[in-house]
């Protein structure tokens, strides 16, 4: 058994990685995890998740949604949370680690109140993305350090708090830059926007999204993501459609452009023959 | 003569509320299904074929085809899954797609696992669009309550259960059978093909995996006729189709018009160039597709036409770029994506990705010499082909074309040992 000082000196991960994985490890491995306390997932998020299996053919489909319920409880996926899925699964921890660490949206760590994701692949970035990111970093860091990706400003989970990470494309690409919070869209975005949108964030206020429901905070939003929608049906009704999005459309009906139009009755084809 | 755009699968998108199942039955919502129905679903798979209608997730396989390859009376479950896992670079026509008019999915859907004979679709759209899953949950809700889901559809005898499935932030997802790894639990690592989806898919079973847009197509093929599709576009790409615009124009958005049409076109009706800053290089279908300069304005954007050019048509995805953007930075940018999304399982891609990074970053600030090019592509060619899946041939895209058209740019990095260029402006 090594010391743990050869550990943390071999390792490539920072210290704090390496002491996070060298205390957690023996739960990750599945055998003997009897001391993992899963006592946060009550009744009601047993209930969830025996309800997540029933939407599937076979159980272990519910896994991806699984992690997600069990991010809305901690904020993170925790050991517990874990343990959870393997136990409603019948699936081992390392089955579930596997799986949970593969995936960006699956956090290792508490993550603040609100996520903030700025999108810096190559078109948001060329459009300002890069600066936003840089503008966020600074502001949220402490002692003149930067923020980093993943990490987070202020007590996790506490109000205010603030998760801030880079993201690869969003898929908004024509509402450029953009960033979301709690995965709700921010389009055309400024590094000042942004700015003030992260300041009013930390003050408790919670901005109305361009596209999306109004806010309310990460685990809220990871419940969602779960499946389970109860008592929030008014947030179907956020907005959607920015102007970028119906352009086309609407240049169309201004200068009477159509689809060539529909035969009154269009027959099948006849029943193939049977080779 | 077609007019310039077709609005078809963006006409509704105008109309108030158009996610609801009340706005969708008042424009015809559902008539398609309650004709296809009707019909024999091996009609429906002729039909299918006979529009030409080919994949609009990018690699453009015929769609009837497709669903024609599922084996039947084996005795098996099938299976109709959407890739509705969104996130090439550039690309963005599923999302506001599902988060518009959320029920014309639903409609293909039910169409396409009749014809299939589907009992069971899931719809695998990426985790961070939390207002199109919420939307979309709506509408299969919404369907149930109206009797086009569950068992006995509109008293056809055909049963059908839908699930919103929710991914969680992996890009190669998107590749199909990752996809399926992922929907069944695992991490999203492609497979080993053959066996292919069709015999081999969802747990095993003979299972049709096809794109947002191509599936929300079905229901106006089955209204129209073939026939009618074939009115748009060119002889072996039909149809019309979501141009998106990004980037350095005046008024990016979606633009749906005839597969063929030209980005000259396109950006005449987008107002041109922003601030009339020239066009450098742009990608016709996503990061994956190799870039296009200024002097393929006329290319004719079908999938033909962006093969004989030297590209591919992918996901119709025009990121836009003007002369103020270094083309190395750019290349940069989209490598440390597909490094970062490289799921690690093939050799190739994985170390592959991790030194074209490291490589690029250093000529970017100004250390690169002129054998860099050299190594760029020699990595770029075990690559190539070399892959497990597609990811990897579309990682090395950006780097071979940006060095075919604009190899000065990397040359002029490694002369002046300077980040004149390194960085792009907004």
């Amino acid at each position: 058994m090594s010391t743990s000082e050869e550990v943390y000196a071999a390792s490539p991960l920072d210290p704090v990685e390496t002491h996070r994985l060298v205390t957690e490890n023996p739960a990750a491995g599945g055998a003997g995890d009897q001391t993992i306390d899963t006592s946060v997932f009550d009744q009601s998020i047993v209930d969830r998740a025996q309800a997540i299996i029933a939407r599937y053919p076979q159980s272990r489909s519910a896994l991806l949604p699984m992690l997600h319920l069990v991010q809305s409880v901690e904020g993170y996926v925790s050991q517990a949370g874990i343990t959870f899925c393997a136990d409603q699964l019948d699936l081992t921890n390392a089955e579930v680690s596997a799986v949970a660490t593969f995936y960006t949206m699956y956090k290792r760590r508490p993550c603040g109140e609100h996520l903030v994701s700025v999108c810096t692949n190559t078109l948001c970035a060329a459009l300002g993305g890069d600066e936003i990111y840089a503008k966020l970093r600074d502001h949220l860091g402490t002692d003149g350090k930067p923020l980093g990706h993943e990490e987070t400003s202020g007590e996790p989970g506490t109000p205010g708090s603030i998760t801030l990470e880079h993201a690869e494309c969003l898929a908004a690409c024509d509402l450029g830059p953009v960033l979301q919070v709690n995965y709700e869209y921010f389009d055309n975005q400024t590094p000042d926007g942004a700015l003030d949108l992260v300041k009013s964030l930390q003050a408790g206020e919670k901005p109305q999204p361009t596209r999306g429901a109004p806010l309310t905070d990460f685990r809220q939003a990871e419940l969602q993501l779960a499946g389970f929608f109860e008592g929030r049906d008014a947030d179907l009704d956020g907005p959607s459609a920015a102007p970028e999005t119906v352009r086309g459309a609407k240049i169309a009906a201004e200068r009477g452009w159509t689809a060539p139009a529909m035969p009154e009755h269009a027959e099948f084809p006849p029943l193939p023959e049977k080779k | 003569m077609v007019d310039n755009l077709t609005p078809v699968l963006t006409k509704r998108w105008l109309s108030p509320r158009s996610w609801t199942l009340k706005t969708y039955e008042q424009l015809e919502g559902y008539t398609a299904l309650r004709k296809a129905l009707t019909a024999h679903p091996d009609q429906l798979i002729q039909q299918c074929k006979d529009s030409g209608l080919r994949g609009r997730g990018g690699a453009g396989f015929p769609t009837g085809m497709k669903w024609g390859f599922i084996p039947q009376g084996d005795g098996k479950p099938h299976y109709l899954v959407i890739n509705a896992d969104e996130g090439e670079p550039g690309t963005c026509k599923d999302i506001p797609l599902m988060m518009a008019d959320p029920h014309s999915l639903i409609e293909g859907i039910i169409i396409t696992s009749y014809a299939i004979r589907a009992n069971f679709a899931a719809i695998y759209v990426r985790g961070e669009v939390l207002h199109v899953i919420r939307r979309l949950h709506a509408a299969v809700r919404e369907a149930y309550e109206a009797g086009y889901l569950g068992k006995d559809i509109l008293g056809s005898g055909f049963d059908l259960d839908v699930v919103v499935h929710a991914g969680a932030g992996a890009y190669i997802c998107g590749e199909e059978t990752a996809l399926l790894d992922s929907l069944e639990g695992k991490r999203g690592q492609p497979r080993l093909k053959p066996p292919f989806p069709a015999t081999a898919g969802l747990y095993a079973s003979p299972t049709v995996v096809n794109n947002v847009e191509t599936i929300a197509s079905v229901p106006y093929i089955v209204n129209g006729g073939a026939d009618w599709f074939r009115t748009m576009g060119r002889e072996r790409s039909p149809g019309p189709k979501i141009f998106s615009l990004s980037g350095h124009v005046e008024r990016p958005g979606q633009y749906e018009a005839p597969m063929g049409t030209t980005l000259r076109t396109l950006l005449d009706m987008a107002g041109g160039m922003k601030d009339g800053i020239p066009l450098k290089f742009w990608t016709p279908g996503g990061s994956s597709t190799p870039l296009f300069t200024a002097d393929h304005l006329d290319v004719p954007l079908d999938f033909e036409g962006a093969a004989e050019a030297g590209s591919m048509l992918g996901t119709t995805a025009l990121q836009i770029f003007n002369e103020t953007v270094s083309v190395p930075w750019a290349v940069m940018k989209w490598t440390e994506f597909y490094k970062h999304e490289s799921c690690g399982k093939c050799t190739p891609c994985r170390e592959g990705t991790y030194w074209l990074v490291q490589i690029l970053q250093r000529m970017v600030r100004g250390e690169g010499t002129a054998s860099d090019i050299d190594t760029l592509l020699d990595v770029c060619d075990n690559i190539l082909g070399r892959s497990f899946c597609a990811l990897g041939d579309g990682a090395v895209s950006p780097i071979t074309s940006g060095i075919k058209y604009f190899k000065h740019e990397f040359l002029a990095l490694c002369d002046q040992n300077s980040q004149v260029l390194a960085g792009a402006s907004a």
